[in-house]
Parts: structure tokens; C-alpha cells; sequence
């Protein structure tokens, strides 16, 4: 399995992507700049956190529109696995991958904070390996990231076991149903908040976020 | 002085000094090009001569002051770098965009030495934030705008410290540390050693943002700083990204024979280091540098200090490697000029020389040699009345600004990116870092206005010594500082002295250390034109540390109940300067005194329990004293613990001032063996003892005269969100 992580001019959670998919889990993952990245050479893609484009208009959007998002929406439609973290799941509301969209928090703050997450749906690509109902630990670190949906859209997403995390212990930055990841219908595509790269290794805090990247293995074995 | 249309800060003396070097008038160019790099923010003039006493030699130093970072040698081809930069003049006026552009100052003199900046720390000095809405604001936006900053570059805000106090009221400090990591092999110096190597202006435009910065830095703040408005930069940290990652490409790609960053003085001060340091002269083509507005004359060019540009030395033959690294991150690139062996800075534009001034000419000011006395002594204070409750007073100090929870502030920095922060803001007492061969580095920024205040001499020694405690606390060894004096005018000679007395203070203490200093920064002006107010003496120190093991990090909370608590160091009655004083409005007469061969084998002493796996929680002992010191482990923890403080080592006194005493040289530790760490510290002739143990769910102490109780709940309202409550009282 081949694994993309797509570097944006402005994205600066790429590298620890990598790091942890390279050197943690030992996987073959290539760092790729934007616009030299081509979708049918890989099986997986990673849109990493940080500042797309600089958040020039708003989050995300720039990235959205780009030849390397057009190429990670053709992945998506083949069913093959995609991850937007952070910044990653601006570009994937952006792209038109997944519903809703990120405001503003609440606090009208960044807020950067080490989060207790509940696993909603265990039915997607991210979240195979774990058990719906059991808990994990990963920080969180934006300024929109509250994720808005229409009343109906909420209710559909719930019903379709497409919630995929929401925080637990207080909502940190007023997002609809304390929803923290989301998924697409067919589970392949999921965008979150929290930074799974950043929960991957003992002394910076915890592992609980590898199992988001070994969900990707086991999914691809199936 | 007002040179024909050219308004400068020259000294008759300098302008005398200068028509004799070069023989005739220089033009207006050249005037604005030499008040430019003269002035005091770049060339030292008036701090040289005081802080070449500073140590700055040690196994350890690669690269020392004079450069735009220090270079330590971390073993294994690695090195780290760092630097400290103030933006206090701009952040007085436009806090946001003031604090910002600090940062993305601070980054570039990581950036320019071939390193990767890691890790960022501030030191925020503010008025009183509980009665002054001013300052309120100032915070409020100061902290907003290193968020912006910090986080949209991808650099973690992994620690920092701020103090309170009211003559910060109109000049508030904002000092910003960077910690950069690179490969030994591939360090860049700002320097122009080869003639005929080709100097890129890459990053942004040109424009007439920060023209004058620095000769504004270099005075007190005007009654109308309205009017100072353009000699502010505007940030852009998207830039500052993209320029990142395309020179350290270009650096890894080895076609950079130096680089420098652009920041005070602009093009003329980047220039004429980067030439006299190489031993060259630099020929400027003016027509070739991208300007942002079209009427922009040859002086607004050579001094404006728009943010985001770099000054790239490029090895000859290899400026297409460098256009092709350029576009791919969409950053302009602009071959401005040549190095050349002629010693000279000449700037031209189409075949006109503009200027031509001889490289160390330019690049060295005359050293002002400046006068300082002795204040007169302060007036005796009355002693206060021992207070009737000492758990409102302990409360109270819990909630005060300078020592509250900055939970507030931190909240808002990403402290996370990069997956190396080991222990984060609020953990321990200083920042704890991965590093990729197995050490983990150290780093922590301390000051204390009011101490230095009392006595200079004492307060710069006792500061860097509590920035020293702070990094051995986590488990770290002490390898290297910057120092960063922050002053009010030089020419007050009361103001110069307490200068000399604090870095002479610093200096001492340092060598008793063995520690180099690798780097720094004066700031002076630091004063109210109206009220005619400076600040309180400022130094503010940066203590790099290394980990060798990663088991040796010590965080400050508390492991497990039944603990025990060993306090090392003794306790005097020493409350001149402390956090209890001020909540009373008293200054104090004396500072706590530093003997420093007391605080040399205290470190020793502490880092042998920490390194022999015998500490579970470290935690140094300074602002509000013991008990505040006590209670920040019990909240860490969210453990109780019993104490009985007649076991302390001290000296007979009240129970307030034993409790809320900030002597120097003290330690809370955790142990699970602690006859074997008292018998360690005893080796060391240390006095320590083991007066308690964790457990419960309150802070319980028995004292000579009586006893001191107070809730974990209760102390935590207290502590946690105080600043929320001054700041954003509507916020729950």
C-alpha cells in the first residue's frame, strides 16, 4: 500500500504526517508538493493540518480548487481511502467530499488542547480497528474547526453511522453535537479535527491516534 | 538632527566622526544609510563596550554573539540554534501586527543560519491587566497576534513567561526566542566571503512599511504615536512559510555561501554586515530590487524594513538552481547586486552611483562611551502587619497575574506541531523538546522586573540563576543563554548604570556557571516621552538546556499518593521584590541575596537525584515562594499533600514570610527514596529535608506558629482561570 501525504504551500503538519506513517508504522509513504501530485500512483491519501494557501478567502478553499484536489476526489469516487486532518477536513467540506462546514470557534480563539474523543462508527476506513463506544485521547489545534450542519443533515449523518468521533467531557469550541469527525457514505472518506499524528507516540502524550492509521491497513487488507 | 531634508539620529559627535573617516559630505543617501546602521538598535554603540564582558566561550559553542543566532553542538552532527529579538516599540503601538512581525523576525535569524526553527518562546512584560483597560488590550492582541503567527508558520509556542506590573503600562515588552535544529555540515553564516558570488533579495517586496524602525526603536516612544504608524511592519506568515521551506531547500542544496535576515535597518544594515563580516564590498543594483510602490526614492529603498525578505549569498553558477527552488514555492527572487573585493558598499542605479561607503566604516559605529551613577538608596519601608487570614493570602497570590495559571494564553499557541513537545506549557518548568539523537533540549525564558529594580547587580544574577533552576528542574544540564537587556534611556546615567550593574550581575553568575553566553539583544528607550517614566530594569535570559536520557525528564506533577516531599535549599526572610510584597504595594528594600556557589552545587546537587532516577516531580521555588511553589504541584497533580514546615531548612521568621519568602536557590521534589536523596544532596552540602507527603485533596501545613489549610478546589479556582476572568469576564 502506497500513501500519499499532500503538501500544500502552507500546510505544516505534513512532515509529522510522514514521520509517523514512515518511521512509526513503517509504511510507504511518499511526501508529494502539490501540484506534481498524480492520484493513480497511490492507494491512500493523507491531506495534512496546517494553513492551506495561507487561509487566504477561508479555510481550505484555495486547496479545494486545486488539480490536487481534483485528483484526491477521483481517488475518493474509486473508493480508496482518504484522510483529511485538520486543515485536511476544511479542504475535503471545501471540495465537496463531505456535508457541512467548519466556523469560526465558538471563543472566537485558536484553541489547542489535548481532547477525550468517543469512536461514533467504526464502519469507516479510519476507524475499522477500533470499537464504536470506546474512547481515545489526541489535541486538537485550530481556530475553525466547529463543525456546522443543518438540523436534517445532522439527523442523516447520525442515522448513516457517519459521526465518526465527537468529543466527550465539554464541547472545546461550540461544534454542532460535539461532532469531531465525519465520514462520506461509503466510510472511505473521513475528515477530523483532532491531530492523529500528533497522539502517535508514547512521549509526546499517548498512541491512541495510530490505530486511525492502522484502521487504513486493516481496511485495505479487506 | 536634521541633515539637509534627511531627519536623523545622529550625534554632532557621530557626524563630525563620519565626515572625517571619509573625507568629504556624504550625500542624503549615504546620511540615511549610516544614521540607519548607526543607530543604536544595530550597532551596540552604547552597550558594546558593557556586554563584552558577558562569557562566551564553552565546549559546546560553535558560533558565538555577532552572528544572527548562537550555534550550539549537540553531539552526532546536530546543532541547535537560538536567538532572542524584542518588537516592543511596535507592539506598544499595534500589539497585533507588532508581536507578529517579532516572530517572523526571530525565524529568519534561525532560518539564516541554515537551521529549521523548532520551537518558539515568548517573554510578555504588561501594565497592571486587573485595573488598566490599555493593557488589557495590549495582551489581549500581543497574544492574538504570536498565535497568528506562530501557528500559520508551523512553529510550536512551547513556552514563555509574563510579568504584571505598572510601569509596563505604556511600554509593554515583547521579546520572542526561537530554537532552531540543524545538521553541523550544513550551517550558513551571514556572511560575503567570495567575490563574484551573487546577492538575491528573495521573499516580498519592498515597500515603505518599517522605514525608520529602527532609529524609532532607538529613542523613547512620542507623545503622538499615532504618527509612528509607518515604522510598523505588516505580517504575513504565509510568506514567512513558503520563504522557510524554499531556503532551507536552497541551503540543503548547498548552492548558499551565506544568507542573512532583513530586519532592522533593512537592506543597508543586511548589506553591510554580511560584507564586513566576509571581508568584501556588495555593488547594489537599486533598479533590480521589486518595489511595491512605484515612487519609492533611493532612501526609502536602502532603509524600509518590509517584512519577509531574505538576503541570499548565492554561490556563483548556481543562481538557476536557486530561480528553480524559488518558483516552486512561488517565492520571487531578484539577483540585487555582487559581491565584489572592492571593501566598498555602493549602491547604483542604471550607471549612477548613488553611495559608496567603505564596508567597516559602515558596518562599525563609533562605541559611545557613556556615563553612569550610582541611584540614590531607597527609602526604608515599614514592615506590614502579619495578615489575619494566610489562606485569603494564599488565594489571592494563586490569582494573581503574574503567577496565575497562563492557561489563557498557551490555550491559544499550537504547542503541538512538529511532534517534538514533550512537555508542554504548563507541565514542568521549562519546555522539553525531542531531539533526533536521543537527547531531548531545554528551554525556558525568565525575568523579573521587580527584583532588578531593587538592585540590578543582584536581579540580573538571581534571574539567569531561576532560568538555570528552571531547566534543571526538568532534568536538563544547562549548556548555553542569551541575554536580553531591556532598559529605559541610556542617557539617563542612572538608567546606564543599572544597565552595567545587571549584565555585570549576569556575567558573574555565568562564570561561576561556566556558562557562555552565545547571543542577545539590547533594547533601550523603553520610556514614556510624556510622564518621562522608564521601565523597571529588565534584563530578560534564555537558558538552553540537554537531556541526555529520555527517562531523566521531570515534569512538575506529582506521580502518586504517599510521596514524599523533600524541600532542598534554605528558606530566609527575604521578601524584598516578592509577589507577597506587591500584593501589599510594597517594593521592599534588599532583593533575596544570591550566593552563587550556593546555587552552583544546589543545580549539581538536584540534576544527580533527577539523573539517578530518584525524582518523580521537580518543581523550582521563586515567584510567590513555598507555599504558591507547593500548591502548583498539588494542582499538576490534582493530589493533595501534608506538609510540616517547622522541618524546613530556615531561618526563624513569621509564618507569612516563611511561607511567601522568595529565596534564591530552593527546590520542591517528589521521591519515592528520599533518605537517598537527602543523603545525595548532603554530599553536595546543600541543606535539605523531607517534610511531607502527597495524598488527600488539600495543601495541609503546619507551621512554627500556627497551621495553613486550603482545598485543592478552592486553589484551583483560584489559580486556573484568573486570567480568563480579567480578560473575557463574559466567557464561562
Amino acid at each position: 500500500m502506497k500513501i500519499a501525504v499532500i503538501q500544500f504551500p502552507g500546510s505544516n503538519c505534513d512532515r509529522d504526517t510522514v514521520h509517523v506513517l514512515r518511521e512509526v508504522l513503517k509504511l510507504d509513504t511518499e511526501l508529494v508538493w502539490h501540484n506534481e501530485f498524480q492520484g493513480n500512483t497511490f492507494d491512500a491519501a493523507v491531506l495534512p493540518g496546517g494553513f492551506s494557501f495561507g487561509d487566504h478567502l477561508r479555510g481550505g478553499i484555495i486547496a479545494a480548487h486545486s488539480p490536487a484536489t481534483k485528483a484526491v476526489i477521483e481517488m475518493a469516487n474509486e473508493g480508496k481511502p482518504v484522510l483529511g486532518i485538520c486543515n485536511g477536513f476544511q479542504i475535503l467540506i471545501e471540495a465537496g467530499l463531505l456535508p457541512g462546514a467548519l466556523l469560526r470557534n465558538t471563543s472566537l480563539k485558536f484553541v489547542c488542547k489535548w481532547m477525550d474523543l468517543r469512536i461514533m462508527s467504526e464502519k469507516t476506513a479510519f476507524t475499522c480497528a477500533l470499537k464504536k463506544g470506546s474512547n481515545m485521547r489526541m489535541p486538537i489545534a485550530h481556530n475553525e474547526g466547529r463543525f456546522f450542519a443543518e438540523e436534517e443533515t445532522l439527523n442523516r449523518l447520525e442515522a448513516e453511522d457517519r459521526v465518526v468521533l465527537t468529543y466527550t467531557g465539554g464541547n472545546p469550541t461550540g461544534t454542532s453535537r460535539t461532532i469531531a469527525a465525519i465520514a462520506n457514505e461509503d466510510g472511505n472518506v473521513v475528515g477530523m479535527m483532532p491531530h492523529p499524528e500528533r497522539s502517535s507516540e508514547p512521549e509526546l502524550g499517548g498512541t491512541d491516534g495510530l490505530k486511525i492509521f492502522e484502521s487504513m491497513m486493516e481496511w485495505a487488507r479487506c | 538632527m536634521l541633515v539637509g531634508d534627511i531627519e536623523t539620529t545622529l550625534t554632532p559627535d557621530e557626524m563630525h566622526y563620519a565626515r572625517q573617516q571619509l573625507g568629504r559630505e556624504p550625500n542624503a543617501l549615504e546620511w540615511a544609510m549610516i544614521d540607519a546602521e548607526w543607530s543604536e538598535h544595530c550597532s551596540y554603540k552604547s552597550s558594546k563596550p558593557i556586554i563584552e564582558q558577558l562569557p562566551t566561550t564553552g565546549k559546546r559553542v560553535l558560533v558565538g554573539p555577532g552572528y544572527d543566532s548562537g550555534v550550539v553542538d549537540i553531539g552526532d552532527g546536530y546543532v541547535l540554534t537560538f536567538h532572542i529579538e524584542s518588537h516592543n516599540h511596535p507592539s506598544a503601538i499595534d500589539p497585533y501586527g507588532g508581536a507578529a512581525t517579532g516572530i517572523g523576525g526571530v525565524v529568519r535569524d534561525i532560518l539564516c543560519m541554515g537551521t529549521t526553527p523548532i520551537a518558539l518562546l515568548d517573554a510578555l512584560k504588561f501594565g497592571d491587566i486587573a485595573r488598566s483597560d490599555h493593557s488589557k488590550w495590549l495582551m489581549k492582541n500581543v497574544v492574538r497576534g504570536i498565535a497568528d503567527y506562530g501557528n500559520c508558520i508551523g512553529v510550536p509556542t512551547v513556552a514563555g513567561e509574563i510579568e504584571f506590573d505598572e510601569c509596563f503600562e505604556r511600554n509593554c515588552l515583547v521579546d520572542v526566542a526561537c530554537l532552531g535544529l540543524g545538521r553541523k555540515d550544513e550551517l550558513l553564516l551571514a556572511q560575503a566571503t567570495h567575490p563574484g558570488d551573487s546577492i538575491y533579495l528573495v521573499g516580498g517586496s519592498t515597500g515603505r512599511d518599517g522605514i525608520h524602525g529602527v532609529t524609532f526603536a532607538s529613542r523613547t516612544l512620542a507623545v503622538d504615536t499615532e504618527k509612528e504608524r509607518s515604522a510598523i511592519q505588516i505580517p504575513d506568515p504565509f510568506t514567512k512559510k513558503l520563504i522557510i521551506e524554499a531556503t532551507l531547500e536552497a541551503s540543503q542544496a548547498r548552492i548558499l555561501r551565506g544568507c542573512k535576515d532583513l530586519g532592522g535597518g533593512g537592506l543597508t544594515t543586511g548589506l553591510s554586515e554580511i560584507a564586513d563580516k566576509g571581508g568584501t564590498g556588495i555593488q547594489v543594483y537599486l533598479d533590480e530590487i521589486p518595489i511595491r510602490e512605484p515612487d519609492m526614492s533611493p532612501i526609502e529603498i536602502m532603509i524600509s524594513e518590509s517584512q519577509e525578505r531574505m538576503l541570499l549569498v548565492v554561490v556563483k553558477g548556481c543562481e538557476e538552481t536557486l530561480h528553480r527552488i524559488m518558483r516552486k514555492y512561488g517565492v520571487s527572487a531578484s539577483c540585487i547586486g555582487d559581491v565584489t573585493s572592492t571593501d566598498t558598499i555602493s549602491v547604483k542605479r542604471s550607471t549612477e552611483t548613488l553611495a559608496s561607503l567603505p564596508t567597516g566604516f559602515l558596518a562599525n559605529a563609533p562605541i559611545i562611551d557613556r556615563n553612569s551613577r550610582l541611584p540614590k538608596p531607597r527609602k526604608h519601608e515599614a514592615e506590614p502587619k502579619p495578615p489575619s487570614d494566610l489562606e485569603n493570602v494564599l488565594l489571592h497570590l494563586l490569582a494573581s497575574p503574574t503567577i496565575a495559571s497562563k492557561r489563557w494564553v498557551f490555550r491559544q499557541y499550537d504547542h503541538e506541531v512538529g511532534i517534538r513537545t514533550i512537555a508542554k506549557p504548563g507541565d514542568a518548568d521549562a519546555a522539553v523538546l525531542k531531539l533526533p539523537n536521543g537527547k531531548s533540549a531545554a528551554i525556558k525564558v525568565d525575568g523579573n522586573a521587580r527584583i532588578c529594580d531593587l538592585d540590578p547587580y543582584v536581579g540580573g544574577a538571581s534571574v539567569l540563576a531561576e532560568c538555570c533552576r528552571n531547566v534543571i528542574a526538568v532534568g536538563a544540564e544547562p549548556v548555553a543563554w542569551l541575554d536580553h537587556c531591556q532598559f529605559g534611556d541610556p542617557n539617563n546615567e542612572e538608567i546606564f548604570w543599572a544597565f552595567s550593574q545587571a549584565v555585570k550581575g549576569m556575567a558573574d553568575f555565568a562564570r561561576t556557571m561556566s556558562l557562555p553566553c552565545v547571543g542577545g539583544k539590547v533594547s533601550f528607550y523603553n520610556q514614556d516621552e510624556e510622564t518621562g517614566k522608564a521601565i523597571k530594569s529588565s534584563p530578560v535570559v534564555t537558558v538552553l538546556g540537554l537531556i541526555e536520557r529520555p527517562e531523566h525528564v521531570t515534569k512538575t506533577s506529582f506521580k502518586q499518593d504517599g510521596e514524599a516531599i523533600v524541600a532542598v535549599g534554605k528558606t530566609k526572610r527575604e521578601l524584598g521584590g516578592s509577589e507577597y510584597y506587591h500584593t501589599l504595594k510594597l517594593d521592599g528594600v534588599r532583593p533575596p541575596i544570591l550566593d552563587f556557589e550556593i546555587e552552583r552545587r544546589t543545580h549539581t546537587a538536584v540534576l544527580d537525584c533527577i539523573r539517578n532516577g530518584l525524582i518523580t516531580a521537580c518543581h523550582d521555588c521563586s515567584q510567590g515562594g513555598f507555599a504558591v511553589s507547593l500548591a502548583e504541584m498539588t494542582l499538576a497533580a490534582n493530589r493533595g499533600v501534608t506538609a510540616d514546615l517547622r522541618e524546613l531548612p530556615r531561618d526563624e521568621m513569621r509564618d507569612e514570610e516563611l511561607l511567601f519568602s522568595q529565596s534564591n536557590s530552593r527546590f520542591i521534589l517528589a521521591t519515592n527514596d528520599p533518605k537517598q536523596v537527602l543523603e545525595s544532596i548532603s554530599r553536595h552540602e546543600i541543606p535539605a529535608a523531607a517534610i511531607g507527603k502527597v495524598g488527600g485533596n488539600s495543601m495541609k501545613l503546619t507551621l512554627p506558629h500556627g497551621s495553613l489549610e486550603s482545598g485543592l478546589d478552592k486553589m484551583r479556582a483560584a489559580y486556573d482561570d484568573s486570567l480568563q476572568r480579567i480578560l473575557e469576564p463574559w466567557q464561562n
